[in-house]
């Protein structure tokens, strides 16, 4: 069998504004758009991702919240709606999606083998989460793939980020070779904004662009350097950095989706795409895409 | 109509009382303790389950759930495993929409929800499975802010209690959470849950001590000690205590049984109950600001300096400068009149006050809302907090003129709503003026020329 691998790693921020703005048949509230910068940020990714063969889409939320260590769904057919306990009057989503069991089974049983809490989710009324519908449908609104849905195992809020790190670094390498012993390509989605201070009020209609814009210039730089960092291969620094971005700025790579990903794609020193940067009630969310199909062996 | 807290409860959020109850001893008891405050609940004369949940995070204000059927099951995050819980909910719809238009009153950012298939948390599912399995009592509940503090969440609980005032009702406030919330980070057996801690187990003793002797208010001054000490940070704050603490008029000398108190997976899972009864000792020590209104630190960054405000706009008659003259009293510290007339007038050794309402200098606000919108639409109100914004006037009127409240010799009091105000204003006469002992005049008219439901005409000594 041969090797698996990663095709590419993205960042995929999850606010549900997106799909509410794009209209998709399944959710049911209808708006008049908004937030184009960031669906044509989505719609780039898209193309540049179009040729690319993949087996499945292995993604990280931070809005499935576990506490007691990283779980993963193993319910193979999961349907239902999905609504935004925060945003309801936005997304209220039908569902109908395919869990990849057999390769979620596989990261679970590599990182328990490395000493890491983990436990397969196999209840069959089990809602998954909105972030990982947002992104997936973002990236792949066909919902043709399989995915494997990785819970955010909130290890910061008990300890720190730098703990956090060195699980998600461990969860990251055991993602990398169970895929690789897998024999899968694997496209491997981060769903998380960066700067996450929202605004606590809301205009009327919500896609009102013209009030839309980064909650404070503290944000924006901490969200321009991120960004920077990512364009130039700095995946390390980016996690030395980590613990002062969390804090400074709120940041939702707090749920390790990031860490994960970085260390999963080897922490690579190739440069990443931006496909777009805009803001969502005042967070910062960028679409970056790192095209490790082209780096070679 | 007078409507009151009979009950408060605080319970934890978990499924295993539930779902698995046998499978661990402490499970069994708070089981067993959560039946046993639904069995008090069943013997008061409750007729409302207000919810505030620390499991429900919002980010846009408040959210008040609206449905009148919430159903679906639930399964949690975390115990998946231990299986799922099918809920179908009474929601008191009028209660929940009164609710958050009093919050807008206060000045909080509040909405409603009602949508089929919204995921209500696995902390109030729990709560009302266990509370109130038959859906015998109509139920509300309101999500927790992330970002909210202490003013905040202290103004939700007023807004809350203008409602259950205004509609009489007879209510049960819940806050469900739990005491130091830290679990372990690994599976356990059933039989191996201990409280994480002895430090957390120290605290939530120390916790449950102040509750078993009523003093809520004191837990309440605690909360942030409390949150740094044995809270992992999910939300901003250990809230739930501030809002159960202004539910009951942040009182110190309620009647507290603790009838459980159990490790879930390494959190403190309690259940508390605090009686309104006082239990005769402690008088209130109340050392922070007692907010009313919400004047909001939010938004402080948008850039649309144009929005309105949030607070209601006042309609009514333009506002003048008090009319200066030989014997005229005038103060800043006093609402500008409505009327070109000064706020006091000195005759000999009296001092003759023009009638006297609660806006507040300055901004003109009304201290627990006006009774109307701009478009004449009637508002829930706190009758009681006009009534003290009321008498605080008065005395700056009577300091501005070298007088003072205990100098007040005859007044005359003017209603807008005889039948619902009576009792709350009665209240805070009794607190204030009541202790002086004027003679008292008490009058229901038709308006007033403010939104406003009570004014006093005063007398003084000089």
């Amino acid at each position: 069998m041969a090797k698996g691998g990663i095709v590419a790693g993205c960042l995929a921020p999850h606010p549900p504004h997106l799909v509410y703005a794009e209209n998709p048949e399944q959710n049911e509230p209808v708006s008049e758009g908004g937030w184009e910068q960031l669906r044509w940020g989505y719609e780039r990714l898209r193309e540049s991702l179009k040729d690319v063969d993949y087996d499945v889409i292995v993604i990280l939320s931070p809005h499935w919240q576990t506490y007691v260590g990283t779980h993963f769904i193993g319910v193979e057919k999961c349907s239902s709606k999905s609504v935004d306990p925060v945003f309801p009057n936005l997304f209220r989503f039908n569902y109908d999606l395919t869990i990849d069991v057999e390769l979620a089974k596989a990261i679970h049983d590599q990182a328990k083998s490395e000493g890491m809490s983990v436990k397969m989710m196999t209840n069959p009324d089990f809602r998954v989460d909105y972030g990982t519908i947002v992104s997936c449908h973002m990236v792949r609104p066909e919902w043709d793939k399989p995915i494997v849905s990785i819970s955010s195992n909130r290890s910061l809020s008990y300890y720190s980020v730098e703990v956090m790190q060195e699980m998600m670094i461990e969860l990251g390498k055991s993602t990398a070779k169970a895929i690789e012993e897998s024999g899968k390509k694997c496209l491997l989605i981060a769903s998380n904004s960066l700067s996450h201070r929202h605004f606590v009020t809301e205009t009327n209609p919500p896609e009102d662009m013209s009030k839309e814009h980064i909650t404070s210039h503290a944000m924006h730089l901490w969200d321009m350097r991120m960004i920077e960092m990512m364009r130039e291969g700095k995946s390390q620094q980016i996690i030395n950095e980590m613990p002062e971005f969390c804090e400074q700025a709120i940041a939702e790579t707090d749920g390790g989706a990031l860490t994960w990903l970085l260390s999963a794609m080897g922490v690579p020193s190739e440069p990443a795409i931006l496909h777009g940067y805009g803001t969502i009630i005042g967070t910062g969310n960028a679409i970056m895409e790192w095209p490790c199909r082209n780096w070679g062996a | 109509m007078s409507g009151e807290i009979v009950k408060s409860l605080i319970v934890p959020a978990h499924p295993h009382p539930v779902l698995c109850p046998e499978k661990n001893e402490g499970w069994q008891r708070v089981r067993d303790a959560y039946d046993d405050a639904r069995r008090q609940i069943e013997e008061s004369d409750a007729d409302l389950i207000i919810v505030y949940s620390t499991l429900w995070p919002s980010v846009i204000g408040h959210q008040i759930q609206a449905d009148p059927n919430p159903e679906w099951v639930m399964v949690d995050a975390d115990f998946h495993d231990l299986g799922s819980i099918h809920y179908s909910l009474r929601i008191d719809t009028e209660f929940a929409e009164a609710w958050n238009q009093a919050n807008i009153n206060r000045g909080l950012e509040s909405r409603t929800v009602s949508y089929h298939g919204f995921p209500v948390d696995v902390g109030s599912v729990v709560a009302l499975e266990l509370l109130n399995p038959d859906n015998r009592i109509p139920a509300v509940i309101c999500s927790t802010n992330v970002y909210s503090n202490r003013a905040e969440t202290t103004v939700l609980a007023k807004a809350c209690m203008d409602v259950v005032k205004a509609q009489g009702k007879k209510a049960v406030a819940v806050s469900v959470m739990s005491l130091s919330n830290r679990m372990f980070t690994e599976p356990i057996e059933p039989h191996e849950d201990r409280i994480h801690s002895l430090k957390d187990d120290e605290w939530n003793r120390k916790i449950l001590e102040f509750l078993s002797e009523g003093r809520l208010e004191d837990v309440g001054q605690l909360s942030r000690t409390i949150h740094d000490q044995i809270r992992v940070k999910k939300v901003v704050a250990f809230k739930p205590m501030w809002w159960l603490s202004a539910m009951n008029d942040n009182r110190n000398d309620l009647t507290g049984e603790v009838l459980a108190y159990e490790p879930i997976h390494g959190a403190g899972a309690a259940v508390v109950v605090l009686n309104p009864e006082s239990n005769g000792t402690g008088d209130k020590e109340y050392d922070e600001d007692d907010v009313d209104f919400y004047g909001g630190d939010r938004n402080v960054l948008d850039s649309d300096k144009d929005a309105e405000p949030k607070q209601p706009i006042n309609s009514g008659p333009a506002l003048y400068d008090p009319v200066e003259g030989a014997n005229a009293v005038n103060t800043s510290k006093a609402p500008k009149p409505v009327g070109a007339y000064p706020h006091a007038r000195r005759e000999g050794d009296l001092i003759y006050l023009s009638g006297v309402g609660p806006r507040q200098p300055g901004d003109n606000s009304i201290p627990g809302g006006p009774i109307k919108d701009s478009n004449g639409n009637p508002l829930n109100y706190d009758i009681k907090a006009q009534t003290r914004a009321v008498v605080d006037n008065i005395a700056r009127i009577l300091e501005e003129a070298g007088s003072s409240l205990d100098k007040v010799i005859d007044v005359t009091s003017f209603l807008v709503d005889m039948d619902r105000d009576f009792s709350g204003y009665n209240e805070v006469w009794a607190e204030t003026l009541g202790k002086v002992g004027p003679t008292r005049t008490t009058l229901a008219i038709r308006a007033l020329p403010t939104p406003i439901a009570v004014e006093m005409k005063v007398i003084a000594k000089a």
